[in-house]
C-alpha cells in the first residue's frame, strides 16, 4: 500500500456510537516523595471509540505521557479504573497485562526506541517473539509484511543506525503493527522529525487508521497535525480541559 | 526465542569490546585456575596408568596404634605379619598385593652415579596395576617367594644405565647387589604413589621383610574388589577384621586401628581425620563440602565484579527494557534473556579457560615439577570445567537478570533505572 492511497478511506467512526476500546474513569496519579506530592492527573474521565484516531495536546508537564503510560499498561494509576474492551484490568497480574499489552497495543515513541543491536526485521519482530504459538517463519513473515506497509521491504537487513530519523519511525510503527494490535499509542512520533518527515509519518498513521481500522492515540505538540485527527483532548495541569 | 537472545547476547559481547575482554579475562583466568588444580587432582586420584581401576581398589595406608596412658600415637603402614596372617585371609577381595613406599638406592654406569627410587612389591601388585610393559615381564609370586635376585625397570633406568629400552635378561647392579631384568615399563608419575618407582624389587628381598609378631612395618596393601559395587562389602570385612586383630604389646599399645579406604577416601582421612584416629570417619563429605566452597569463594570475586558490571550495564540498556517491556515481555522473558547472556559470555571465557589451562598444563609438564607427571585435560575435567562455567555463569547473571526484569518501564524508556514497585 502507497501513501498515496490515503483518499480510499473508509467511514470515520461516530465517536458517541462506536463500541470503546477503553474507558478511563476518574482516573488519578500522583507522584508521592517524602516532602512533595504531585498531582500527574486529576479525575481524567476519556472514552476512545474503536477506530479513533484522538490526539492528546498541552504544555509539557501537563500529564500527557503519564496518561499514555497508563492507557498503554505500563503504569498504574493512583485511583480509578482502566478498561480496555469493557474488562478493568485492576484485577489483572503482571504478566497477563504484558500479555495484554503484547496482543491489544502497539507504541510509537518520539525517539524510536529500536534496539541497535538487531537488523530492523529483527526489531519488527520484537512484538512477536513474545506471543506464543508464533513461529520463526510466521514471525518473519508478519515482519515482513509490516514493513511493507511503511514502505521499507528494502531494508530489513539494515541496522537501525544505517538509516534516517523518518525510516527509524516507520520502523518503529512497523513493529508496532506486526502484532496486529487493535491500539497503537503514538508519543510524540512526530516530535524528533523535520516537517517533510513528521508529515509522511503523519499520513502513515492516517493511513492505518482510516484503511486498517487501527485505534490510535497519539500525544503530541503540533497543533497542526493534531488537526488532522478526529478528536483533540487537551491537558492543563494534569486535567482534562477540552 | 532463544535464536534472538544469541543473537543479540553476541552483538552486546562485541559492542563493548573493551568490557568484554575485562569480563572474559575474569572469567577465563578463573577458570583456567580450576582446571589445572583440577587436572592435577585427577593425575593424583583419577584412573590413569597403571591404576585404571581406581573404583575397585582399596588401599590400606597406616596401622594407628593408640598407646596406653594417652601416650600418643604410633602411625606406619603394615608388617608382612599384618599383610599374611591378616589382610590376605580376607574373603572378599579378588585380589591382595602389597608394596612400598619408595627408598633411595644408587646405581653406577660407567660415567655417573644414577640415583634410583627403589620399591618392593608382591606378584599380586602386578595384576591389580595395569602397568605398560615395553617389554618382558612381571616377576611371579613364585619368584617372590623364592626371593630370587630379579627386577622390573622403568623405562628410564633402563635408558640411562642401559642406553637402550630393550634391556630384558640384562643385569642391573644396585647398592653392589646384582638384579636380572625381567621386564622395563613405561615410567610411571611420582604422583601416584603406590605404583611409582624406577625399580621394583620382590618384597622378600626388603630389608624390612621379617616376620615376627609386630603389626608395623612399611607394606601397603593393595586390594582389588570384584567389581565397584563390591568395594563397600571389602571395606566393611576389613573393618570386621580389624576387630579380631591381636594387639601384641597390651601393655603399652590399648588399641590398633586401620581402614581400608578408596584413594582419595584415604587422602582425606589422613589429612582431615588426625585429631580422633579412634573414629572411623574417612572425611570425604567434608572434603568435598571444603574443595566446592573454596572454588565457589575463588568463583565469588570475579563474579561479584561481573554482577557489578552488568548492573551499571542494565542502565545502557534501559531504553531496550522498556521497550520489550512495552510490547509484552515478562519479567521472565527477561531474566531468560539476560542469563541466556551471561552464560554466553561465560561460555566464551570458559572456551578460553580451557585453551589458557591447556598451555598452562603444557608449561607445567615441560618444567617437570614431579617426576614423570604428565597433566592432562581429561573429559572428565573438561566436563566439569563447563558445569563451573554454567554456575559461574548464572551466579554472575541471576541478580543483574533480577534487577533488569524489575525496572520500571515507563522509567526506562526515559533512561532511568527505577524499579517497579
Amino acid at each position: 500500500m502507497s501513501l498515496a492511497s490515503v483518499s480510499q478511506v473508509r467511514p470515520l467512526p461516530d465517536a458517541a456510537t462506536a463500541p470503546a476500546i477503553l474507558k478511563l474513569t476518574d482516573i488519578e496519579k500522583i507522584y508521592q516523595t517524602k516532602t512533595i506530592e504531585t498531582v500527574a492527573l486529576n479525575r481524567v474521565n476519556l472514552t476512545i471509540g474503536k477506530g479513533e484516531f484522538v490526539s492528546i495536546m498541552g504544555p509539557s508537564g501537563c500529564g500527557k505521557s503519564t496518561l499514555l503510560s497508563i492507557i498503554g499498561l505500563l503504569d498504574e494509576p493512583t485511583s480509578g479504573t482502566v478498561e480496555i474492551d469493557g474488562r478493568p484490568v485492576a484485577a489483572y497480574s503482571d504478566r497477563e497485562l504484558a500479555a495484554l499489552r503484547n496482543q491489544k497495543i502497539g507504541f510509537v515513541f518520539q525517539s524510536y526506541h529500536l534496539i541497535n543491536d538487531l537488523s530492523v526485521l529483527d526489531n519488527v519482530e520484537l512484538p512477536l517473539l513474545y506471543r506464543s504459538g508464533v513461529g520463526g517463519k510466521e514471525r518473519q513473515q508478519r515482519a515482513l509484511a509490516a514493513l511493507d506497509k511503511v514502505g521499507l521491504s528494502a531494508r530489513t537487513n539494515h541496522f537501525p543506525s544505517q538509516l534516517s530519523g523518518g525510516q527509524r519511525q516507520r520502523v518503529a510503527i512497523a513493529r508496532a503493527l506486526a502484532g496486529g494490535p487493535e491500539l497503537i499509542l503514538a508519543d510524540e512520533p512526530t516530535g524528533n522529525l523535520d516537517s517533510v518527515m513528521g508529515e509522511e509519518i503523519m499520513d502513515l498513521l492516517l493511513t492505518l487508521n482510516r484503511e486498517d481500522g487501527v485505534t490510535i492515540v497519539m500525544v503530541t505538540h503540533d497543533e497542526h497535525q493534531a488537526q488532522k485527527t478526529e478528536r483533540v483532548i487537551r491537558f492543563f495541569d494534569g486535567s482534562q480541559v477540552s | 526465542m532463544l535464536l534472538s537472545y544469541l543473537k543479540i547476547a553476541w552483538k552486546v559481547l562485541m559492542r563493548r569490546k573493551f568490557f568484554a575482554v575485562i569480563n572474559l579475562f575474569g572469567v577465563s583466568f578463573t577458570l583456567m585456575i580450576l582446571l589445572v588444580v583440577m587436572a592435577m587432582f585427577d593425575h593424583l586420584v583419577g584412573p590413569g596408568t597403571p591404576i585404571k581401576r581406581v573404583d575397585r581398589l582399596l588401599f590400606v595406608n597406616v596401622i594407628r596404634h593408640q598407646r596406653q596412658d594417652d601416650h600418643g600415637w604410633m602411625n606406619m603402614p603394615a608388617s608382612i605379619h599384618f599383610v599374611d596372617d591378616y589382610v590376605r585371609k580376607m574373603k572378599t577381595p579378588e585380589l591382595v598385593g602389597i608394596c612400598t613406599g619408595v627408598v633411595n638406592a644408587t646405581a653406577f654406569t660407567k660415567s655417573k652415579l644414577l640415583p634410583l627410587d627403589v620399591a618392593y612389591t608382591d606378584g599380586n601388585l602386578w595384576r591389580i596395576m595395569d602397568f605398560d610393559f615395553l617389554g618382558g615381564r612381571a616377576f611371579t609370586g613364585a619368584e617372590v617367594q623364592q626371593a630370587q635376585p630379579v627386577c622390573v625397570i622403568n623405562e628410564a633406568t633402563a635408558r640411562a644405565y642401559f642406553g637402550s629400552s630393550a634391556v630384558v635378561g640384562r643385569t642391573i647392579e644396585i647398592d653392589l647387589k646384582r638384579y636380572r631384568v625381567a621386564g622395563v615399563v613405561r615410567n610411571v608419575s611420582a604422583a601416584r604413589v603406590y605404583a611409582y618407582a624406577d625399580v621394583w624389587l620382590p618384597y622378600t628381598l626388603s630389608a624390612d621383610y621379617y616376620k615376627d609378631n609386630r603389626l608395623n612395618g612399611v607394606f601397603l596393601p593393595v586390594l582389588l574388589a570384584p567389581s565397584a559395587a563390591a568395594v563397600p562389602a571389602v571395606r566393611e570385612e576389613y573393618r570386621q577384621m580389624m576387630r579380631r586383630v591381636e594387639i601384641p604389646n597390651p601393655k603399652e599399645v590399648k588399641a590398633v586401628y586401620s581402614y581400608a579406604d578408596p584413594m582419595l577416601a584415604g587422602i582425606t582421612r589422613g589429612l582431615l581425620n588426625y585429631q580422633d584416629q579412634t573414629v572411623d570417619d574417612d572425611n570425604l563429605d567434608v572434603f568435598y563440602a571444603i574443595v566446592s566452597g573454596l572454588a565457589l569463594l575463588f568463583m565469588l570475586l570475579p563474579a561479584l565484579n561481573l554482577v557489578n558490571l552488568n548492573v551499571t550495564r542494565i542502565l545502557e540498556r534501559s531504553g531496550e527494557i522498556g521497550v520489550r517491556k512495552a510490547f509484552g515481555a515478562t519479567g521472565g522473558n527477561l531474566v531468560g534473556q539476560f542469563l541466556v547472556e551471561n552464560v554466553v559470555l561465560a561460555l566464551v571465557g570458559g572456551l578460553l579457560g580451557l585453551a589458557l589451562a591447556a598451555g598452562a598444563l603444557a608449561l607445567v609438564n615441560e618444567a617437570h615439577p614431579v617426576a614423570y607427571a604428565h597433566f592432562t585435560l581429561s573429559w572428565s575435567v573438561f566436563g566439569w570445567g563447563m558445569l563451573l562455567t554454567l554456575v559461574f555463569g548464572l551466579m554472575s547473571g541471576v541478580y543483574p537478570a533480577w534487577k533488569m526484569s524489575r525496572l520500571n518501564p515507563v522509567a526506562a524508556l526515559r533512561g532511568g533505572g527505577g524499579e517497579q514497585k
